[in-house]
């Protein structure tokens, strides 16, 4: 661990992401990409998918120091590919000096992250791309009015599961995707443990390879909560153990935090509009016990 | 230097004489071939720069934009399905004013699947803002990739290019092609310039940004076909200095014995060499026919086509694609611009050629007789689709033999 990164207080407070952007209030992921923004800098080039942030660089505007390239829904990744190939070009051959060199982070949502640019990001990895891949996870397609994606839990209600039951399918694991392909490193984060978040986007930016950042990004108009919540509920994302904090790193998979004790899921879903159902005008007792268990059997294997 | 090369070798020596930096690539039939030779010439060190194998045309398409605007020169290809994969990115990237070339192996497009050539892949590009070059034979491939190359990065233009060459017909036919010096491709064709365009830490950019509403979204689109509306002069001069160079003319409309010409054939690509045959023996029996055949589709020649097809009396317009409930793609393009002109000839319509399917000398010589008639009558004939007696005994042929019972139907 980076000694200089102990505390709160070691954090830094340069605030390099501007003010003023398009994004909701509240908005989790845009609390996240602040703390790794400022820890990243400006040398870098956002190389960005159709999502939520495609409005954070709205012309003639943007808040970021750095650059920025957006792309299309499906191939950030790819993009982050031409950027570093032809820097690493125009490098090798003297043709710019290295000191103008910039790092490639592709900048996604859920929907892109785990479907439709999935293909893309298997290629990049595969291909041992360096560059970070940073998807701020808001469980939907939240840009459009939260429609289910892979990346929505079970029981939650979206624009398209509006049943009594909620979503009916388990979120799809992004982090063990990666995982399996063998990256330099991966890590899941959410804004509201900023110590945790910081010393993993250190270790990620001292690395070369493909290396993911997936951060958890409770969304107020997209779960339903009052955007003054939104810290809260990603800490009790982390305190139930609804979004484990974990990186893989030399091959191994190490948890960075073991919620303990661990509170029952209910304390984290009855915060949210998106699980009231679960809740009113009866307990939904069946999906609410598969939540627990999910998680319960998640945690046994972890703590076995 | 002159070599027996495939028109899909002649690509990979455009991109080569083009020294080009940066080759993301993906296979596909019948493309493969040049970017199996780039790889080689990369890995033999004939070539410095990188070829980057992408896992998608989507993919290759975003990685040859986006390292274009970083500032090297990229060169790709593909073909057909990969072409319409890729389709997203082909619209999007020429607003990025970031100057590639793209070749594209034309073929059939499903369905049904097939391999051969047409042009309804490249014609779905037509409107994307990518230049469009229309090649018809293997030592055109290579002079138009440099050609491509000078006109997208001239300053005027800034626009990706494609470069077209028949499936087969071009691809994979070996034809005697005289290969520019690397000193003479070098003088014609100077290093990559990005004009200020790429990612640099000491010069943070945003690229490709959303704009909200219609004002600022116009602007930026018309400025993209203005800057493609430039490329016509900018051809002009770069085509001149090409023949003074190489000796040989590429001008945006070939006219071929169609100046004193009564009937015109009106085609691009390969197959407007079957044209030229056709024409040369109807000459021969005494029918002044002769050939016209743009080589730059986009921006359109427009003026050049009027000029060559003034006082014309009929024009044939042969199109290998078929836009589906309208007919030939580039019949309806010609009537656009010859519509209302003093001394404008009578414009038929004919589709042929689909999926590689020949046209044989005797439907031009048919093709022949019904403009002549058409000329008489003064009237345009109907549309037609090119297809024979002959083909179509063979269609059911095929057809009986799908429809026989199977060895479950035998035994039943």
């Amino acid at each position: 661990m980076n000694p200089a990164l102990r505390r709160m207080k070691d954090l830094p407070s340069t605030h390099l992401l501007g003010a003023g952007s398009a994004m909701c209030a509240g908005c989790g992921g845009l609390l996240a990409l602040h703390e790794i923004y400022d820890l990243l800098g400006a040398r870098t080039v956002f190389v960005n998918a159709a999502s939520c942030m495609t409005l954070l660089a709205s012309y003639p505007f943007t808040p970021f120091r750095g650059s920025w390239l957006y792309t299309a829904m499906a191939s950030a990744p790819a993009g982050a590919q031409g950027v570093r190939d032809a820097l690493d070009i125009l490098i090798g051959q003297g043709r710019l000096p290295p000191e103008e060199d910039l790092t490639a982070v592709a900048l996604t949502g859920d929907g892109a992250a785990t479907g439709i640019g999935l293909s893309a990001t298997s290629g990049a990895i595969d291909r041992g791309l360096d560059f970070i891949y940073l998807c701020y996870d808001n469980e939907g397609y939240g840009n459009t009015g939260q429609q289910s994606s892979p990346a929505t839990p079970l029981g939650a209600r979206t624009a398209t599961s509006g049943g009594a039951h909620g979503h009916a399918a388990s979120k799809k694991d992004l982090f063990a995707i990666w995982v399996a392909h063998r990256p330099v490193y991966a890590a899941t984060v959410v804004g509201a443990d900023p110590l945790d978040l910081a010393r993993k986007i250190d270790k990620a930016r001292a690395l070369t390879g493909p290396r993911l950042i997936h951060a958890l990004a409770p969304c107020p108009p997209g779960w339903s909560f009052d955007p003054a919540e939104a810290v809260e509920i990603g800490r009790l994302a982390v305190k139930t153990g609804v979004w484990p904090l974990k990186e893989y790193v030399d091959g191994k998979v190490v948890h960075t935090h073991v919620p303990h004790p661990r509170l029952p899921v209910e304390e984290y879903l009855k915060r949210q509009g998106r699980f009231r159902h679960l809740f009113e005008p009866e307990r939904d007792v069946q999906v609410l016990a598969r939540i627990q268990s999910q998680v319960d059997a998640y945690w046994a294997e972890v703590c076995a | 230097m002159r070599r027996l090369l495939t028109g899909n070798a002649a690509a990979a020596w455009g991109a080569r004489l083009a020294r080009a930096d940066y080759v993301p690539a993906f296979p596909i039939t019948p493309q493969t071939e040049i970017i199996e030779l780039l790889a080689q010439w990369f890995d033999s060190g004939e070539l410095r720069g990188r070829l980057t194998l992408l896992e998608s045309e989507h993919s290759m398409l975003t990685a040859a934009a986006a390292a274009a605007a970083t500032g090297v020169r990229v060169f790709t290809a593909t073909s057909s399905q990969g072409l319409l994969y890729a389709m997203e990115m082909l619209y999007t990237v020429p607003g990025w004013r970031a100057p590639f070339v793209l070749v594209n192996v034309s073929r059939g497009l499903a369905s049904p699947i097939t391999l051969e050539s047409d042009h309804n892949d490249v014609l779905a590009a037509r409107d994307s803002g990518f230049l469009q070059f229309h090649c018809a034979s293997c030592q055109e491939v290579v002079d138009s990739v440099l050609l491509a190359y000078r006109l997208a990065e001239d300053p005027r233009v800034r626009l990706p290019a494609i470069v077209n060459l028949d499936g087969f017909h071009l691809s994979f036919t070996r034809e005697p092609v005289d290969l520019p010096t690397a000193e003479a491709a070098a003088a014609f064709l100077p290093p990559f310039e990005s004009h200020g365009i790429g990612f640099r830490a000491s010069r943070p950019v945003s690229q490709a940004v959303a704009v909200l509403g219609g004002s600022a979204y116009s602007y930026f689109r018309y400025e993209t076909h203005l800057a493609a509306e430039q490329a016509l002069a900018a051809h002009g001069a770069i085509a001149a200095e090409f023949a003074q160079r190489f000796g040989r003319p590429h001008e945006a409309v070939e006219r071929y014995r169609s100046d004193d010409a009564e009937i015109v054939f009106f085609m691009i690509g390969a197959f407007a060499t079957k044209a030229m045959d056709a024409v040369d023996r109807l000459r021969e029996a005494g029918v002044a026919a002769g050939l016209v055949r743009p080589r730059l589709l986009r921006p359109y020649p427009a003026a050049d086509l009027q000029r060559a097809l003034a006082g014309r009396r009929a024009v044939a317009v042969i199109d290998q694609n078929l836009s589906v409930g309208k007919g030939g793609v580039l019949h309806g393009e010609l009537a656009s611009v010859l519509y209302g002109q003093p001394d404008a000839p009578l414009l038929a319509s004919y589709v042929g050629g689909l999926g590689g399917r020949d046209i044989s000398a005797e439907e031009f010589f048919q093709i022949a007789r019904e403009l002549q008639d058409a000329v008489l009558a003064g009237r345009v004939p109907p549309p037609r689709l090119l297809y024979t007696a002959g083909e179509l005994r063979q269609m059911r042929n095929l057809q009986a033999i799908a429809a026989a019972p199977g060895i479950a139907g035998a035994r039943a």
